[in-house]
């Protein structure tokens, strides 16, 4: 073997046992919690914001940086809603749960 | 900070967001897997935000959308959650393309092609398909969210050819992406975006209302996708693992809610139930006889019973019948009467939708039970109040087997000794099918708005 390892080939190892954990630490998940589940998943997705901060680091502005700013914006409104909407009914679920 | 001690924030970020998923194996631990989530997210964003230039603006934008965000997450009513849970997908999969167009746009910011040459190749095609999984994330989760918040008709919009046109935009959208491929340029590019974004619209009117819960875990997943191909794009390990997550956790409830309706997966997303189940139900022919009853009646039954199980279905949601519900089986547990929750996994328009709403509305966690768990003591079960449902308590998906829904797991509600069925009219359910429970000698139907008989029945036990 010789050369360096593509970065699409370390890529993929990473997303293949990404997908394996999310698959077992899913079906875990109790029934009942699967709306708070839904919203969560909608919070962690919003970690495109790394991808738009990137986007958007360029000194200079330009269409990129602009798009990068918008894609920003709508990615904390999902971090922050997703999480925020999933803490309050958790917070439901404990009241009656004692 | 160094590209090492970046990469290692990342996967402490990333190790966070599994313990987030970890969490909400039971209602206890959720609440601390939501706080190590919202540390992860906070431990991502401060690094990425060490290596930009751009520090004023970004905080700018984060607490634009943060206040947003906020702001809805505190009004929102839990009835509209799937409607939230739709325009957030939608959200997602519009990010990710503007983050596509912005790495495309100046690929050596991003260290994805040297100064002066054009993206790599194996990057274009990460960069193709993050695009066109996002762009259909977009439209498509903003058509789910109309049908769910009933700014769009519920009906399934079908027209002759759909299939086939489908077929041929996503051919030519994939030619396009060989185009870009071969060329990378913006046009083939934003004519590739285009279709991707007509399919998204396309692919989801075609799908009804009861079947939002597949439709809405599929888009759920899509997000998590858009967000993976991204990092495949970026090389980003943490895009990568967060999306991942989010898109198997996506793919498993779209796989649970298929089988809680015996339907095949892709059954569902060509559209729907077709016009022969109504044809069927229509030639049944002979007038069936049901008996009906008023809220008085009802009390009285539930006031002598020994044990209750009440049925929610969407029909609770759209009255917000949930708090009303509560006080009435509290009144019935203050008589003595043993009253339980039965859920069927696709009540409602997205998984666990019922469950939240009984939450808000402070019913014990201990009386509300699953359908397996409750599906043996239906025939130990004096009466069963159903309330907004109907396919999923129509005994013709175990007895007829020429029934479109036969196969389909029900709870066994025609067990029971005494059924109680909350419905404004004798309409049929979703599925356009006549439902046998209905015409049972030991059935009464209270015709009328759910939350209303609810409250009538709660005056005359009282």
């Amino acid at each position: 073997m010789t050369g360096a390892v593509d970065p699409f080939v370390m890529n993929l190892t990473v997303f293949v046992l990404a997908i394996f954990i999310g698959y077992h630490v899913v079906w875990n998940v109790t029934p009942a919690l699967h709306t708070p589940l839904m919203a969560v998943t909608n919070a962690v997705s919003g970690i495109i914001i790394v991808g738009a901060m990137l986007a958007a680091k360029p000194q200079e502005m330009d269409v990129g940086t602009i798009l990068g700013l918008i894609a920003v914006t709508l990615a904390a409104i999902n971090v922050f809603g997703g999480f925020l909407v999933t803490q309050r009914m958790l917070a439901m679920f404990k009241k009656k749960g004692k | 900070m160094s590209a090492n001690s970046v990469y290692l924030a990342y996967l402490v970020a990333a190790v966070l967001f599994i313990l987030t998923l970890k969490g909400l194996s039971s209602p206890v631990s959720s609440r601390r897997g939501n706080m190590f989530g919202m540390i992860g997210m906070a431990i991502a964003v401060l690094t990425t935000l060490s290596l930009t230039h751009n520090v004023g603006l970004i905080l700018l934008a984060i607490a634009v959308g943060g206040a947003i965000g906020a702001i809805v997450a505190r009004r929102i009513e839990m009835t509209a959650m799937p409607e939230l849970v739709a325009a957030m997908h939608s959200l997602v999969g519009l990010a990710a393309v503007l983050v596509a167009m912005a790495a495309f746009n100046n690929p050596v910011a991003y260290g994805i092609a040297l100064a002066g040459e054009s993206l790599h190749s194996s990057n274009r095609i990460e960069l193709f398909i993050g695009t066109f999984v996002g762009a259909i994330t977009f439209t498509g989760s903003i058509i789910a969210f109309g049908k769910l918040s009933g700014k769009l008709s519920g009906k399934p919009l079908r027209f002759a050819g759909q299939h086939w046109l489908n077929l041929l935009l996503g051919i030519a959208m994939l030619g396009f992406g060989i185009a870009f491929f071969l060329s990378p340029s913006w046009t083939p590019f934003l004519i590739m975006t285009a279709i991707a974004l007509a399919l998204g619209v396309l692919l989801i009117m075609p799908i009804g209302g009861a079947d939002m819960p597949v439709v809405v875990s599929m888009l759920n997943s899509y997000s998590g996708w858009a967000a993976a191909g991204i990092g495949f794009t970026l090389n980003n390990n943490m895009l990568i693992i967060a999306g991942s997550l989010v898109g198997s956790s996506g793919a498993i409830l779209s796989y649970i809610m298929c089988k809680a309706m015996n339907r095949a997966f892709f059954n569902v997303i060509l559209g729907g139930f077709g016009g022969e189940a109504s044809a069927e139900a229509a030639g049944d022919g002979v007038q069936k006889t049901f008996r009906s009853g008023s809220a008085d009646d009802a009390a009285f039954l539930m006031g002598n019973a020994d044990s209750v199980i009440i049925v929610p279905g969407y029909g609770l949601a759209v009255a917000r019948a949930q708090h009303a519900i509560n006080e009435m089986s509290k009144v019935l547990t203050e008589k003595g009467v043993k009253v339980r929750y039965a859920i069927h996994p696709v009540a409602g328009r997205m998984p666990g939708h019922m469950n939240v709403l009984l939450a808000e509305a402070e019913v014990p966690y201990e009386q509300v039970v699953e359908m397996d768990e409750i599906n043996n003591e239906f025939a130990d079960t004096d009466v069963v109040l159903v309330i907004g449902a109907n396919d999923v308590v129509n005994p013709a998906a175990k007895n007829d087997k020429s029934s479109p829904i036969y196969g389909m797991p029900i709870l066994d509600v025609y067990k029971a000794r005494t059924v109680l069925v909350v419905k404004r009219s004798m309409a049929t359910g979703y599925a356009g099918l006549d439902n046998d429970l209905f015409y049972m000698d030991k059935t009464m139907m209270v015709f009328g708005d759910a939350k209303k008989v609810v409250e009538d029945i709660i005056k005359a036990i009282a």
